[in-house]
């Protein structure tokens, strides 16, 4: 069965690249814009693994993180923050909103494919 | 789609991030302080970093790195938003969209003025940063980066430098020939589980850098009463041989080395076999290759094995125990709630309509408007045959008609505000050229824009831009005093210009205001005497020589200056403006300034046209041009010179125009008493009264382009396709104006193509 991936970036740049780096990989993709569509979507998704943008209108990666790890039946979905914030603090505060990864742009389809599969079985 | 698709989406989101960039940084200028904007602002120049960043668009990334850079510093209050600041910021963002122009069409950037540029942005987070170390001791590391890890961002991936000993090691080139063993000890918290990661999971990447020995340690595992199903009750000795580094074994653990204890030791071959501190308990991850299948899981000590955490299993089956308790508690309660709950399904949608929009290429709404014309055409033929073959005039097909007329009204009423867009992204784009003309003229100008969202077809927003720009550079240059001479006037030191659009009965009135010196009334006569323009005697009005600024040939400026003496006078901007079937005028109080107002059409696909008939030909005059309609009478013909001839309406005598002459449809004058005269307001401001054999009626009609098919007619703008299904012609009025001026109908004398 193929992985389901739901993405969150409010880049349409991004959000296509995403769709198709993972298409192309074999995965089934569902895409939000911000935040709150994220969590809006997550419901009916179900999603195997999420990735997210930080920078976000609406409800920042953060933000997103927490409610997705709020939510008893999506908490234990790996999420893998996309973002070119490189600073530890801006690292440590995703990590402790809950976040399992994170993948560094520039957008990079190896690396993006790579971290998906280190935290998925 | 693929990666040139995926950047055009990315340039074409540019244009989106730069323009919410610039109306966010003049927000902040006008002191607006709500985190939002700034957020916004921050966000748009992050965007363009990244997308540019995937295509390696270097340049683009190294410039908004250091915009972003001093952006951030906004964003935490680090960096007071002062009017300099944003100076320096808005100049920043107009640096950012010729880079992304640069990126996109080829070209060059202002290299000098992009350096100078990211100086200013680092002096701006610099000078913060030494605030920042006043305040506290230590230095902040982001504004201390260094500019050039721009370029080349994966060298700013964030990894943490690991403490690396070679101490532990023999000979590092021995060890990468036969490979090295570590010792590996790994013990996750709770944490780890809880933000996704998997010890499984981190085991088998390990196992795949080398040969692994894998041993669960199962000492801390209470007994099944007192045992927290989300609590890490493992911990894990591996012995993995590899020809890997320190680094790379550690590089597994990337994002787990924060919720667990991790310790990487390489160990001498020798010594290994003793130093294995417990029984090897077999821990198998082949289980992972494929999803455990349910029977396995009688199998207790290897199912909490490849969970990592002893309850997982139990932890899983009492959530979906509790989820379904809680659908069946939904279910139970659904049909009390129903209501409620569909209210609430209801707004959730509402909410998420909002604002939704989709993106359709241009080509296919084109298609639709014309597709729509036709309907507009075919319905109006069906009418009119409707109308002729039914004598009885009360039956129930006429009735039907009228709603059908109603409806197509209707249709393309709706389609043709699909092609509507907001005059925001020219008028933003204005607001970059005040800045840059005043700064070259050494003047201090603010722009106040109005009306930013009132809509209009998008050809003619596309086509304004030119002639704004040109209003406004005029405005900037000769408009404007110098601020000495304005406080000399006792007048603020910094000039306004304000921009506003507005919509007033059915078609955009777009108005030019400055608070200058207004029109020099005495020296545009003198340069139109000098120019031949008018004659020296002439007796003008105030607003006749006003309107001597639009005359072609015409140029104001003593100098001709960098800014708005490119050869183009306010003649070409009225063209234009007529091109697309508007109006301009100005109006100028001396010592006060000046406003010009354009009004123009709302779209290009329609016209409101009088319907008339000229020598047994049917043509189309525009009603924009029309003031009034009126019947001659023979007392107030004055015949004048050879064949000229005057009408007198109330007290002023206004050229009379044989439409039929001029476009050649008779040799001879038509007798004004037969017909109609329809007064029109023609280039200049001056009147003319227009011979026309009968008027028919009025109709919108839908304009089909003549040049597209044909070739240009000199004197006809267009055509449109009557109901009685007869093309007829959409007559060019300043042409034929023009025309009777005695300049005979060139091809380049007309005005209103339009298309």
């Amino acid at each position: 069965m193929k992985k389901k991936v739901l993405t969150v970036d409010d880049s349409r740049t991004i959000r296509n690249m995403l769709l198709v780096t993972l298409n192309n990989a074999g995965f089934e993709t569902i895409q939000a814009e911000d935040g709150v569509e994220g969590l809006e979507v997550l419901e009916g998704a179900n999603p195997d693994v999420i990735v997210t943008d930080i920078n976000m209108p609406r409800l920042d990666g953060f933000g997103f993180i927490e409610g997705v790890r709020r939510n008893e039946k999506y908490r234990a979905v790996p999420i893998l923050v996309l973002t070119t914030e490189s600073d530890a603090e801006k690292k440590n505060r995703a990590r402790q909103a809950g976040a399992t990864g994170w993948i560094v742009k520039p957008f990079d389809p190896a690396k993006l494919i790579d971290a998906i599969e280190r935290v998925t079985a | 789609m693929d990666m040139n698709e995926i950047k055009e989406i990315f340039f074409q989101e540019c244009e989106e991030q730069l323009a919410e960039l610039e109306s966010g940084l003049l927000k902040l200028n006008d002191g607006d302080r709500d985190p939002e904007t700034v957020n916004a602002v921050f966000r748009a120049v992050h965007s363009i970093k990244g997308g540019a960043g995937a295509f390696g668009l270097d340049d683009l990334v190294a410039f908004a790195h250091v915009f972003e850079t001093t952006l951030d510093c906004v964003r935490s209050n680090r960096l007071e938003p002062t009017q300099d600041v944003l100076k320096v910021m808005l100049k920043s963002a107009d640096v950012l969209a010729d880079l992304t122009n640069a990126a996109r069409d080829g070209g060059c950037v202002d290299e000098a003025r992009s350096r100078g540029l990211v100086k200013e942005l680092e002096a701006l987070a610099n000078g913060e940063a030494l605030v920042a170390s006043a305040e506290a001791p230590k230095p902040t590391p982001k504004a201390a980066e260094p500019v050039q890890a721009a370029p080349a961002p994966t060298d700013e991936s964030g990894f943490q430098p690991i403490p690396f000993s070679f101490d532990s090691f023999g000979d590092d080139e021995v060890a990468a020939e036969y490979g090295d063993t570590y010792e590996i000890s790994f013990r996750p918290r709770r944490e780890l589980f809880s933000k996704g990661n998997e010890a499984a999971l981190l085991l088998r990447d390990l196992s795949r850098i080398g040969e692994v020995s894998i041993n669960c340690d199962l000492d801390a595992l209470p007994a099944l009463e007192s045992m927290d199903p989300e609590e890490s009750y493992f911990s894990w000795k591996i012995s993995l041989k590899t020809v890997k580094t320190e680094d790379d074994i550690r590089a597994v653990f990337e994002f787990a080395e924060w919720d667990c204890d991790l310790e990487v030791k390489a160990v001498e071959a020798a010594s290994q076999a003793e130093e294995l501190p417990m029984v090897p308990v077999p821990f198998d991850l082949s289980a992972l290759d494929d999803v455990p299948a349910p029977a396995e899981e009688s199998e207790p000590a290897r199912a909490a094995a490849e969970s990592g955490t002893a309850g997982e299993d139990a932890k899983m089956a009492a959530a979906a125990a509790r989820v379904e308790k809680k659908e069946s508690a939904a279910a139970a309660a659904a049909q009390t709630t129903a209501a409620a709950a569909a209210a609430a399904a209801q707004t959730t949608a509402a909410a998420a309509a909002a604002g939704q929009t989709i993106r359709v290429d241009l080509d296919r709404v084109d298609r639709l408007i014309n597709l729509v014309g036709e309907l507009v055409i075919n319905q109006a033929m069906l009418s009119q045959s409707v109308i002729e073959n039914d004598t009885t005039g009360t039956s129930s097909i006429n009735m039907g008609l009228e709603e059908l007329q109603q409806l197509t009204r209707e249709i393309q009423d709706s389609v043709m505000a699909i092609r509507a867009q907001p005059v925001k992204p020219v008028f933003q784009r204005m607001s970059r050229i005040v800045r840059e003309v005043a700064d070259m003229v050494g003047k201090s100008i603010r722009l106040v824009t109005e009306g930013e969202n009132t809509e209009v077809d998008k050809t003619v927003i596309d086509k304004l831009a030119e002639p704004l720009t040109h209003m406004i550079r005029n405005a900037v240059d000769h408009g404007i005093e110098t601020p000495e001479k304005r406080e000399a006037a006792g007048k603020d030191p910094e000039g306004t210009i304000k921009l506003t659009a507005k919509h007033r009965s059915g078609r955009i009135l777009i108005e030019l205001v400055d608070d200058g010196a207004g029109i020099n009334r005495e020296r545009v006569k003198q340069k139109a005497i000098d120019n031949d323009l008018i004659a020296p005697d002439a007796n003008l009005t105030d607003e006749e020589i006003d309107n001597l600024i639009f005359a072609p040939g015409f140029s104001t400026a003593d100098k001709i200056s960098d800014i708005s003496g490119r050869g183009v006078g306010m003649d070409v901007v009225k063209r234009s403006i007529q091109a697309l079937g508007g109006r301009i005028s100005i109006s100028s109080r001396p010592g006060q300034g000046s406003t010009f107002t354009m009004s123009l059409p709302l779209t290009l696909a329609v016209l409101d046209g009088m319907v008339v008939t000229v020598a047994g030909q049917t043509l189309v005059v525009p009603l924009t041009a029309i003031v009034e309609t009126l019947q001659p009478e023979a007392s107030a013909i004055h015949s004048f010179g050879a064949n000229q001839r005057l009408i007198s309406i109330r007290n002023s005598f206004c050229p009379l125009v044989d439409v039929g002459r001029i476009l050649n449809f008779r040799s001879a004058h038509a007798n004004p008493m037969e017909g109609v005269a329809l007064l029109v307001e023609s280039e200049g401001g001056g009147q003319r009264a227009l011979m026309v054999d009968a008027i028919q009626g009025q109709r919108q009609v839908v304009i089909k382009s003549l040049e597209a098919n044909y070739t240009h007619v000199p004197g006809i703008a267009a055509a449109t396709i009557l109901g009685d299904g007869r093309v007829a012609l959409i007559l060019d009025v300043d042409a034929v104006v023009a025309a009777s001026r005695g300049h005979s109908l060139k091809p380049e004398m007309s005005l209103a193509a339009t298309g």
